[in-house]
């Protein structure tokens, strides 16, 4: 059974409803235990424990250095292309913005990572619009060990592929893969994405597995937060992340749950979620799951990363470029979403330093994995 | 004296590098503690560069780095590494690790062995962690390592001698150094384990997560010398009732 099957079993409004249903006690009974279900999960991040956040995140800051050290690690995100065959209403790459596309040639990746490299960046995210027949599973075939010899952690999120093709990504190494579902409510995610392959709820929901099954090293989970019920959407990526857990056990799972930011195609956030509450978010799955990964992008302040890397989070990028070539080969071009945090990753690093953590930039190597 | 392989220690704790919040607060947690062999995972060390953020520190010190494998999954992964390890460290010594489970970081009792048995016949000194299982401890003895590190509990758990029974009798049938490895959360699990019999103790997560990394090292090793005092002097067993101190026996045998 793969996790669409569970999925489908599961009723948005009720869960909905319910993610509001607690009360103050059950959140201190829920704060208090060391193992927690899908369901104390739920009480923290219900409206009754906002009152509690200061103990929730006494408690998330306390899991994160006994399981992490204090150790951050860093990454940078690479953008090889802005090619794509979707339409999202909410992102700047979509089929019908009307943006210079480019996707780059093996020079100007070699140059890029260059440019990475020299901002002191030594893990690297892969990123792509989706599409298909130009950058597809032999684009990055072919550009892959171009990159990989750059980094000791290349980290991708392009469109779901088969196990097939992840199974090649892996033998050229690929140590991670990160697969947003953006949202889990069936109604709002058709009305969001409405074209392309993208709008195919059930190819996304199930390309973990997929991943899983190719046996690369780590999966990453995400929604996009302002696109629906964003408590509603924690608990669905909750059960999603055990389904997972369970099935892959040799697999590393990590969390992003990014703010919807501007971007060229312009738009309104119909489901905000304020700064307490995505502390709220980031602090009970630290607590639900003292092992996952939770990175915090450059799409967040540099104020609220100050505050917030410390409580839970175990990898940031810096220094980012969200548009192909963004680094080094045309810095004019124009971005996905406009980043918040502009610093460079030393000053980054430094900032992290006097607050007692300690920057990593290398935590794995080529041979690990394949 | 702790007697690994061919080189003998004056200090049982053995300490790990990572999650300190900087470099000079493990040097001085290290100094603290006394302690003469420090692990260190290689995925961590930027080796091309010239001087490595964790590495630099460890090298000025006079200890033994016990590079360790963390990362690797399969026997194949370790191998790579800790030839990788002996040629950037120059060192032979190494931590054998294998945890192919990301959530509690169990160690593969089936690949480490694989491993350790390849490893020693390439020249390494291993040091294997596993499970606290009495069999596979002799089993990883017999493929030559040269001592075995049993875990207390699941790395960083603090959660003290779960594997207690177990432990007793991978120490009883040891003729290789036991050195309990993981899960020790306080000093006076560290005593507990000395009072057992282990050679040895090795922590990280309690030294490196507490609020003062080089008062909480002292602490361990002032806990892990008298563990080990204890159990040289013999520890008495324990009633379950009382018995008195001043015995009158010296009476009755006069009757």
């Amino acid at each position: 059974m793969s996790f669409y099957t569970q999925w489908q079993q599961q009723d948005w409004q009720t869960l909905q409803l319910q993610s509001r249903n607690f009360s103050t006690a059950q959140v201190r009974s829920a704060l208090h235990k060391t193992r927690l279900t899908l369901c104390d999960l739920q009480t923290l991040l219900s409206p009754a424990a906002l009152p509690l956040l200061p103990l929730l995140a006494a408690k998330a800051q306390q899991l994160t250095r006994q399981r992490f050290g204090h150790s951050v690690q860093f990454y940078a995100p690479l953008y090889l292309s802005n090619l794509c065959a979707n339409e999202c209403t909410y992102c700047g790459f979509s089929l019908s913005q009307k943006v210079k596309r480019r996707t780059l040639n093996s020079a100007e990746i070699a140059q890029e990572c260059l440019a990475i490299k020299g901002l002191g960046i030594d893990q690297v995210l892969i990123v792509t619009g989706e599409h298909e027949r130009k950058v597809g599973i032999d684009y990055f075939c072919d550009v892959l060990p171009l990159i990989r010899r750059h980094f000791s952690n290349v980290q991708l999120e392009v469109q779901p592929l088969t196990i097939e093709e992840y199974a090649r990504l892996k033998s050229l190494g690929v140590d991670a893969v990160m697969l947003y579902q953006e949202t889990y409510n069936a109604a709002a995610y058709q009305q969001y994405h409405l074209k392309g392959k993208k709008s195919d709820i059930h190819w996304r929901l199930d390309a973990p597995d997929r991943v899983g099954q190719a046996g690369i090293d780590k999966i990453g989970l995400g929604i996009l937060l302002g696109l629906s019920d964003w408590r509603t959407d924690a608990i669905l990526l909750a059960q999603h992340l055990q389904y997972l857990q369970k099935q892959y056990w040799q697999c590393r799972f990590s969390l992003s749950v990014p703010r919807i930011r501007p971007c060229s195609g312009g738009n309104k956030v119909s489901n905000p979620i304020s700064d307490k509450e995505l502390i709220q978010l980031l602090c009970a799955f630290r607590l639900f799951a003292p092992e996952l990964e939770i990175s915090l992008s450059t799409r967040e302040s540099a104020e609220f990363r100050q505050h917030v890397v410390p409580l839970a989070i175990t990898s940031v990028s810096a220094g980012s470029k969200t548009q192909p070539g963004g680094y080094s080969v045309e810095p004019e071009n124009l971005e996905q979403f406009s980043i918040d945090d502009t610093r460079l990753p030393e000053e980054v690093a430094k900032a992290l330093i006097q607050q007692g953590l300690q920057p990593v930039w290398k935590d794995w190597d080529s041979f690990l994995g394949r | 004296m702790l007697r690994i392989a061919d080189k003998s220690f004056s200090s049982r704790l053995l300490l790990g590098s990572g999650k300190f919040a900087h470099p000079s607060l493990m040097q001085q947690a290290i100094q603290a503690s006394g302690c003469q062999l420090v692990t260190l995972a290689l995925k961590r060390l930027q080796l091309g560069q010239q001087q490595d953020d964790l590495l630099h520190p460890l090298q000025q010190m006079n200890i033994q780095l016990l590079p360790n494998t963390s990362g690797a999954k399969t026997a194949k992964e370790a191998i790579f590494a800790a030839q990788l390890a002996r040629e950037a460290l120059q060192t032979n010594w190494l931590k054998l690790e294998i945890h192919p489970d990301p959530r509690y970081l169990m160690p593969d009792p089936i690949e480490t062995l694989i491993a350790a048995e390849q490893l020693v016949k390439l020249g390494f000194v291993v040091l294997p962690y596993c499970s606290a299982d009495p069999v596979l401890c002799k089993r990883l003895e017999q493929a030559g390592c040269a001592a075995v590190m049993p875990l207390g509990a699941a790395i960083g758990s603090n959660q003290g001698l779960q594997t207690r029974a177990m432990l007793e009798i991978i120490i009883e049938q040891a003729t290789v150094p036991v050195i309990i490895d993981a899960g020790l959360g306080a000093p006076s699990h560290a005593a507990a384990a000395m009072e057992l019999g282990a050679a040895a103790v090795l922590v990280n997560t309690a030294i490196a997560s507490s609020q003062n990394p080089v008062a909480m090292a002292l602490a361990f090793a002032q806990a892990v010398n008298a563990g080990r005092t204890a159990y040289n002097a013999g520890l008495a067993a324990a009633h379950s009732h009382a018995e008195p101190s001043s015995p009158l026996t010296d009476f009755l045998a006069t009757l």
